[in-house]
């Protein structure tokens, strides 16, 4: 059992991916979660870092509110896809989010937008975040990463 | 040895492997992970999933739609 572990662990260790957030667009949010959750599940090491208008969804309360990054027709568009996800069976960000913590992926909040968008460390997810942080804690990760992605 | 069922039926990505993911995470060395699901490319990926973490395949199967697929941990 030792063995096999030690084996996933090696394997899981040489594999990590990380994802910048720095869009709180809804559909990008989707795209960087599901990356995230799927990265997981294929047995890497995932780290995202939450900057920017991403940094903004993880406030209390805030990560469905985000627009569509194209077409959002003063909210329109984005009802009309929510529907079509909800036809499709999509899970929502909520979810994926929770799954993003229980499989071991990493949250990392930028501090210096906390800085200048007048953030406090209250208003946001505390319990989901594992760091408050600056650039050079993602360029470290980043240079140890097979993928990296901005989104 | 314990046997693990997952439920992905009419589940999309990313669900099917994420779920799959967790039942391998709490599953113990021996244990078989069985997992069923319609959303078709997961029919593909949750084995290579598994193969990308050194776990063993031991059959995937498909009847009307319906996949099965099981995992040695």
């Amino acid at each position: 059992m030792e063995d096999k572990n030690k084996e996933i662990k090696e394997i899981t260790m040489h594999n990590k991916a990380t994802l910048i957030v720095h869009s709180g667009d809804m559909d990008k949010l989707y795209s960087a979660l599901i990356v995230g959750t799927g990265a997981l599940a294929m047995g890497m090491e995932v780290s995202m870092y939450f900057t920017f208008w991403g940094l903004e969804r993880l406030k209390k309360g805030a990560l469905e509110k985000g627009p569509l990054s194209r077409m959002n027709m003063l909210g329109l568009g984005k009802w009309m896809v929510k529907q079509k996800m909800r036809k499709a069976n999509v899970a929502s960000l909520e979810r994926l989010l929770e799954d993003f913590v229980e499989l071991g992926g990493k949250i990392l909040a930028c501090d210096m937008t906390m800085e200048i968008m007048g953030i406090k460390k209250e208003d946001l997810r505390d319990d989901l975040i594992s760091e408050y942080c600056a650039v050079g804690t993602y360029i470290k990760e980043a240079k140890e990463s097979d993928i990296t992605l901005f989104i | 040895m314990a046997e693990i069922k997952v439920d992905c039926i009419n589940e999309t990505c990313p669900v099917p492997l994420v779920e799959t993911r967790k039942a391998l995470r709490k599953a113990s060395s021996g244990d078989i992970v069985e997992v069923i699901g319609t959303h078709p490319s997961s029919k593909e990926e949750i084995p290579m999933a598994a193969r990308a973490m050194g776990l063993k395949v031991i059959g995937v199967e498909e009847e009307d739609g319906v996949w099965k697929i099981r995992i040695k941990k």
